[in-house]
């Protein structure tokens, strides 16, 4: 696959000129500024990732949209996930993973030294690729954050938190009679919104979102993604997805990865409609990845 | 003689993969792919076959031959020998032919005594004989038997796999079997112990004196067989063992996993195996040594009095042995808790310590428990160690500082030295033996069943 690809990056430099605006060298990414959308504050800037001597991300920068849902697509082993877990630092629990650049929240650099991990995790929170619930109860999964974040002064409190969070979360009604059952007693769909509700209940600014859906099946699917499309209205969120259909259904803002470099970013409807670079199209048509 | 025919049969079965084999050749020479067996599978069923009947044979022989002469011996033995020889007896006067006939005489034998014992030797090497002889035709007429069944479509793979499984069967069993034996041993000798003293009076009773009753002349002063004193002590020293290992181990567990980074994970962890390795005798010089003058001293200095076979000294060093079992099995627990467990909470913003205590520690409590469980079976189980730093005496005494003795301690000097096995005083020994299997039986099995459920769990 790959001879393929460089033989037709070969071509695309000696043949007439291309679709896309420059002829740039081979990581340029292509970037189509993004129409009416509130103003970035979480941003990249040349982040590159190694896993010991490998490098799995090269030069990365981006700008993530404001209460808007940004996707980050491209195939298997891209870097897409990688760079999703430089945002809230989760690369931090791997020992070899090294992470060169600057990714900035409000102007404050993600990696600086007197910045609080837990702060920032707490600020950026994440959902994983598979539902992964504590063994604890469903009240206990959500009062889980407020508890060591100290949000909640007293019981009450912490039961009004649990419960929006459950509301916002569209899973309140599904459990609000066993709240004290075992989490892990749920269905898969239900597990990844208890995992959303128990994200949200820290009260964060951004939701990162690593293929929410891969483990779900089609009708649980519809429901988080229409439950993300209602989270944008107060949470910035990045979601890493593997399925085209569903960046084109859910985000504002599509990143497309390949090989550890970030090629092409814009408004989604640009990106799936008229793809700027060749390898993105050659994705979206399905001739790579 | 006996080395003789091993290496025969060795060297025939060996021949007989050989020649086994080569017929395989032969086979596949000639049919091609028609053939049902690789050459090998047919070499390995004509070997087996010489080999393992044979083999069976002379085991069952060796077994056998012993009791069988010794029977004819005594069948045939002149009246000048066996009368006025009580028939339990009859064994001594065995023993004395056999010793007679390998040259061990205490005086010169009587004349029908050598003849005995000429008999004797001579049937024995008799039996030698035919045993090699019926061995090599047992071989023959199987290695035979097996070469006549091999054709291009004879199933020798299907036959050696059904051998293997049946092989692998019978080793598994061996451990089931010797377990049964060793508890109808302990159960037949606690029996005969309990048809002399109450079990009212040994699991209840709270004096320990078996030594007293040793002697014929001292029957009156009969020893007293209240075990509880003794289980005391084991209980008292297991529990200063745990109290030791269990929090070190399961922080050092907890570290392992969590905190420390490869490189000090691969220095560790090899340390640890190695102090598993240890053997016990080894920490029993440590306790003696070094650990109990120590505490006898810092005692001494603080103003208490300490025993020098303090209980603290031997638990103390107990628990440093099981520290390394506690913290491998508590690691175990904690990296069997996936690892979305730990990014859900980290990425929650809560610290590793806070991830330990709220998500790890309760997801692999019932693997922890299970390791704390065979840890104390371990512990109340632990011989040399307490052999060497525990006292002797038995004492209604739970303080740590002053000396207590152990079932295992009591078993061993039960039976050190003159034992006589209808005597109680040796007896108690299975009686203990017998309380010490039961409750590491039951730990084990508890701690073993929860072991499994909680693996289970994450599947």
């Amino acid at each position: 696959m790959s001879t393929t690809l460089s033989a037709r990056g070969a071509t695309d430099m000696s043949g007439t000129s291309a679709p896309s605006t420059t002829q740039a060298p081979a990581h340029q990414t292509v970037r189509v500024p993004m129409v009416d959308a509130n103003l970035p504050r979480l941003k990249a800037k040349d982040v590159s990732v190694f896993y010991g001597d490998k490098q799995a991300l090269y030069d990365v920068s981006i700008d993530v949209p404001e209460k808007a849902v940004t996707s980050f697509i491209g195939p298997s082993g891209c870097g897409k996930s990688t760079f999703l877990r430089c945002i809230n630092r989760m690369n931090d629990t791997i020992e070899s993973c090294r992470v060169l650049g600057d990714i900035t929240l409000d102007d404050q650099n993600l990696y600086d030294s007197s910045l609080d991990v837990v702060e920032l995790r707490a600020r950026i929170g994440m959902v994983f690729q598979k539902p992964n619930p504590f063994p604890k109860s469903i009240f206990e999964n959500v009062a889980y954050g407020p508890k060591i974040h100290g949000l909640a002064r007293s019981k009450t409190d912490l039961e009004e938190i649990v419960e929006s969070s459950l509301k916002k979360a569209g899973l309140f009604n599904e459990v609000k009679d066993r709240l004290h059952s075992p989490g892990t007693g749920l269905s898969g769909g239900q597990q990844q919104r208890l995992c959303i509700a128990r994200a949200i209940a820290v009260g964060p600014e951004v939701i990162l979102m690593d293929e929410p859906c891969s483990a779900l099946d089609p009708i649980a699917t519809a429901i988080i993604e229409e439950l993300i499309d209602e989270l944008r209205e107060n949470y910035t969120i990045v979601i890493v997805t593997h399925s085209m259909q569903q960046a084109a259904r859910v985000s504002q803002k599509t990143a497309f990865f390949h090989l550890g470099k970030l090629i092409e970013e814009g408004p989604t409807e640009g990106i799936f409609t008229n793809p700027r670079d060749k390898k993105t199209q050659d994705y979206i048509t399905g001739r790579i990845g | 003689m006996l080395g003789f025919l091993f290496t025969a049969i060795i060297v025939l079965s060996l021949a007989a993969f050989y020649v086994g084999r080569s017929a395989g050749n032969r086979f596949v020479a000639e049919n091609g792919p028609a053939t049902h067996s690789l050459a090998g599978y047919h070499g390995a069923f004509v070997a087996i076959w010489v080999g393992v009947p044979a083999l069976v044979l002379v085991l069952l022989w060796l077994l056998l031959q012993g009791s069988v002469i010794d029977n004819l011996l005594l069948a045939s033995l002149p009246p000048a020998l066996t009368d006025g020889v009580a028939p339990g007896r009859m064994s001594l006067l065995l023993s004395e032919i056999k010793n007679t006939a390998v040259g061990v005489t205490f005086g010169e034998p009587s004349p029908e005594l050598s003849a005995a014992a000429d008999t004797w030797a001579r049937w024995n090497v008799i039996a030698g004989w035919a045993m090699f002889v019926v061995a090599l035709a047992v071989m023959l007429l199987a290695g035979f038997f097996a070469y006549t069944r091999l054709n291009y479509r004879f199933r020798a793979r299907t036959n050696v796999e059904r051998f293997l499984s049946g092989f692998m069967i019978f080793c598994s069993l061996i451990a089931i079997v010797t377990t049964l034996g060793i508890i109808v041993s302990l159960v037949a000798e606690s029996l005969q112990f309990f048809s002399m003293v109450p079990p009212a009076e040994f699991f209840f009773g709270l004096n320990w004196e078996p030594q007293i009753s040793i002697r014929e002349d001292q029957i009156a002063g009969s020893g007293a067989f209240g075990a509880v004193p003794v289980f005391l002590g084991t209980l008292v020293i297991a529990s200063i063992a745990m109290i030791v290992a269990t929090p070190v181990g399961i922080f050092t567990a907890i570290y392992l996993v969590e905190y420390s980074g490869r490189r000090v994970r691969n220095v560790i962890k090899p340390i640890l195996e190695i102090l598993a390795g240890v053997p016990t005798v080894v920490y029993g010089f440590f306790a003696v040594l070094t650990v109990a003058p120590a505490i006898r001293e810092a005692g001494s200095l603080l103003g208490f009095a300490t025993s020098p076979n303090s209980a603290l000294a031997a638990g103390g060093v107990m628990g440093i042995m099981i520290i390394p079992f506690i913290s491998s099995l508590a690691d175990d627990a904690l990296r069997a808790v996936p690892q979305s467990m730990r990014d859900g909470s980290l990425a929650m913003g809560a610290t590793r310590a806070e991830t330990v205590k709220n998500v790890l520690l309760p997801a692999a409590l019932p693997g922890i428990a299970g390791g704390l469980l065979l840890a104390a079976s371990r512990a109340i189980g632990e011989t040399m160690i307490v052999v060497m730093a525990a006292g002797l005496i038995a004492s209604m005494n739970i303080n740590p500082l002053d000396s207590v003795t152990t079932v295992t301690v009591q078993i061993v000097t039960l039976l050190i030295g003159d034992t006589a096995f209808d005597n109680p005083k040796t007896l108690a020994a299975f009686a203990l033996g017998l309380v010490l299997f039961v409750v590491t039986l039951c730990l084990n099995v508890v701690a073993l069943t929860i072991v499994r459920k909680y693996r289970e769990q994450y599947e």
